[in-house]
């Protein structure tokens, strides 16, 4: 560490009131300084103003129907446009729903990965396993609903019967195997689960990274093996951060929007029984939007409001987890 | 299988020797479980790329990339020319309104603001913003540009620009902060002023990983349809005027002919699809190819 920093070095040269040194440039010049940093500031503030603008001039669109529907746009589940009847309960429990089963789904798998590509695999596999997921992560989300309409939704239908079937009158089983729908609650969820493996996969792999090694060595020193120096030394480290990566993981899937729109179903409804059509917010909104006016449009711009609130939340509290997290790791 | 955990045959004796069954047994399920996750997500990438690959390569022909797309969507025929030039106009729009606004940030965060509350709060809201749903930025742009001037292509670029900002200001001060501080410092010893500095020095020395991240946020927008369902319109015809009336895309295309029973417009989607993949994985391989270039010169 040198004794003062670059930027501290250039104030320094910037002293004494000799402003027309041949050295230091002119007075002009150095106002074509103080002028790029202005533009860059406003470069950086820029993402602020969006981000107010965004909150402002929505929830403005949507002001009417909130005005209309009170507290009950979010705590009603009775949505008939044609009535004026907004109520966006059944579309939040949807998303809820849907994003819960994807998380679920989604976290044993990249967490698996993340852990045979840092722990497991030998050196030459670790690169392709990374291509992979970065593969995984590049294909659009309207492909893989494409192919959740065309190809699983019919597919996994006969598997749903099946289940319904064995376990449908079951207790407790029951309640959550029930149905028979191809375009459903869990085919959603399954699309999302595929969606948001490669960024939790990357996430908690970054993570798992931060390790020390002398954690693992100590670990392997005392004759772990290599199961015991993972549950010893790897994940007690990345806890904090593996969380961070699920919660922006769930942020992704429930604003994801298109893949669910086609294999949802579109059916407003609250049940517990995943093999059941239902709907989410962000899927209501792209498949009405077009044979929307007035209210109704206003609505499920509302519902836009609504879905941007609930991921910002999940995204602050991810990144400040996250950020604590690294700020631990770097002994700060 | 022993060869995919790093054992070598010695290892796995000296583990044999050394530790009870049932830690083996548990070690081994644990290795189970890694290499199985691994073969769980290969299983949807291969089927759906599979099926992108065998039904879509059918529908690629000349017409394909050159004819409109055709009036009626239940019968074979027609291109899907409109939408492929949609896509990529749409997208460069994106690109050309995001990426200096973008790296202007990054350089803000990391040359200047550093540690202060301001850069903090701008870096923490970028991450914040990478988070919030496309759907909404379609929404926003519909509130703030669509109203007032009407469907057309240079929404959908304004909607996709939002949400390349954030992907960009975050990968590009990544790649300053890899600008080793001696090349400043030599800079300003030449007499150089720090806005010189910046441009002459630091910003071609991390050329290659800026790139690399303009890409990834270039194949993200790409393949985005929700931001231009609410922005662009439906266009049949060619338009290649993102200032003036309705133009379609490619993401756009799939949405609309996977919601339809009949085949000949399912076809068209897996073409579009087949497409679209097309582009975007060019544009991650580029961005792959760059950033291995990058490290290769970092490390040498």
């Amino acid at each position: 560490m040198s004794p003062l920093s670059t930027d501290e070095l250039v104030v320094s040269r910037e002293l004494p009131g000799d402003n027309g040194s041949v050295l230091l440039g002119s007075a002009a010049r150095r106002r074509g300084d103080t002028l790029f940093r202005g533009v860059a500031l406003g470069a950086g503030l820029v993402v602020l103003i969006v981000l107010a603008l965004i909150a402002a001039s929505t929830t403005k669109e949507a002001w009417p129907a909130f005005q209309q529907e009170g507290l009950s746009f979010v705590t009603s589940s009775t949505w008939i446009p044609s009535e004026g009847k907004f109520g966006a309960l059944a579309f939040i429990y949807g998303t809820i729903l849907s994003s819960f089963i994807a998380v679920v789904l989604a976290v044993p798998v990249s967490l698996g990965i993340a852990l045979y590509a840092n722990e497991a695999a030998p050196r030459r596999l670790r690169r392709p396993v990374v291509y992979v997921m970065d593969l995984l992560a590049a294909i659009p989300s309207v492909v893989y609903g494409l192919w959740g309409i065309i190809v699983l939704a019919p597919a996994i239908k006969p598997v749903y019967e099946a289940i319904n079937g064995a376990v449908g009158g079951v207790p407790v089983l029951g309640w959550f195997f029930n149905g028979t729908s191809g375009r459903s609650f869990m085919t959603a969820g399954i699309i999302l689960a595929i969606m948001i493996t490669p960024i939790v996969t990357s996430l908690s792999r970054e993570v798992i990274a931060t390790v020390p090694s002398a954690q693992r060595e100590a670990a392997y020193g005392m004759g772990a093996t290599r199961w015991e120096m993972i549950r010893a030394a790897v994940l007690p480290w990345s806890r904090g951060g593996i969380t961070g990566a699920v919660m922006l993981g769930l942020g992704r899937a429930m604003g994801e929007t298109i893949a669910v729109a086609l294999v949802i179903g579109s059916q407003a409804q609250i049940t517990t029984h995943l093999f059941e059509a239902g709907d989410s917010m962000a899927a209501v909104i792209v498949n009405q939007f077009g044979e929307s006016s007035g209210i109704h449009r206003s609505a499920l711009i509302g519902l836009g409001v609504v879905l941007f609130i609930v991921t910002i939340l999940v995204n602050v509290s991810a990144r400040s987890i996250v950020t604590r997290f690294d700020r631990r790791s770097r002994g700060v | 299988m022993t060869d995919l955990f790093l054992e070598s045959e010695a290892e796995r004796l000296l583990l044999d020797a050394t530790t009870s069954r049932s830690r083996r047994v548990k070690n081994r399920l644990a290795s189970i479980w890694m290499l199985g996750s691994l073969v769980v997500a290969l299983i949807p990438l291969t089927l759906v790329i599979g099926y992108v690959l065998f039904k879509g390569a059918g529908e690629l022909s000349l017409a394909w990339f050159t004819e409109d797309l055709p009036s009626i969507t239940r019968k074979p025929g027609g291109g899907m020319g409109p939408a492929i030039v949609g896509t990529l106009l749409i997208t460069a729009g994106a690109a050309i309104l995001s990426v200096p606004l973008g790296i202007l940030g990054a350089v803000y965060l990391h040359e200047y603001g550093g540690k202060t509350y301001t850069a903090r709060l701008v870096r923490f809201m970028a991450d914040v913003m990478t988070g919030v749903p496309s759907i909404v930025m379609g929404l926003f742009i519909y509130t703030v540009w669509t109203l007032q001037f009407g469907l057309e292509g240079i929404g959908g670029s304004l909607a996709l620009a939002c949400l390349m900002l954030p992907i960009i200001i975050r990968s590009t001060e990544e790649m300053l902060r890899l600008v080793p501080d001696e090349l400043r410092q030599a800079s300003y010893a030449l007499g150089n002023r720090k806005w010189r500095t910046i441009f002459t020095v630091v910003l071609p020395a991390s050329f290659g990983g800026i790139t690399s991240g303009v890409m990834i946020a270039i194949a993200r927008a790409a393949g985005e349809t929700a931001p231009l369902v609410f922005t662009i319109g439906a266009a049949r015809n060619l338009n290649l005027n993102l200032f003036d009336g309705p133009m379609t895309a490619l993401s756009v295309q799939i949405f609309g002919n996977a919601q339809t029973p009949f085949d000949a417009a399912q076809a068209r989607a897996w073409g579009a699809a087949l497409t679209l993949v097309g582009i975007v994985f060019l544009f991650t391989i580029l961005a792959r190819v760059i950033s291995a270039r990058v490290a290769r010169r970092h490390n040498a």
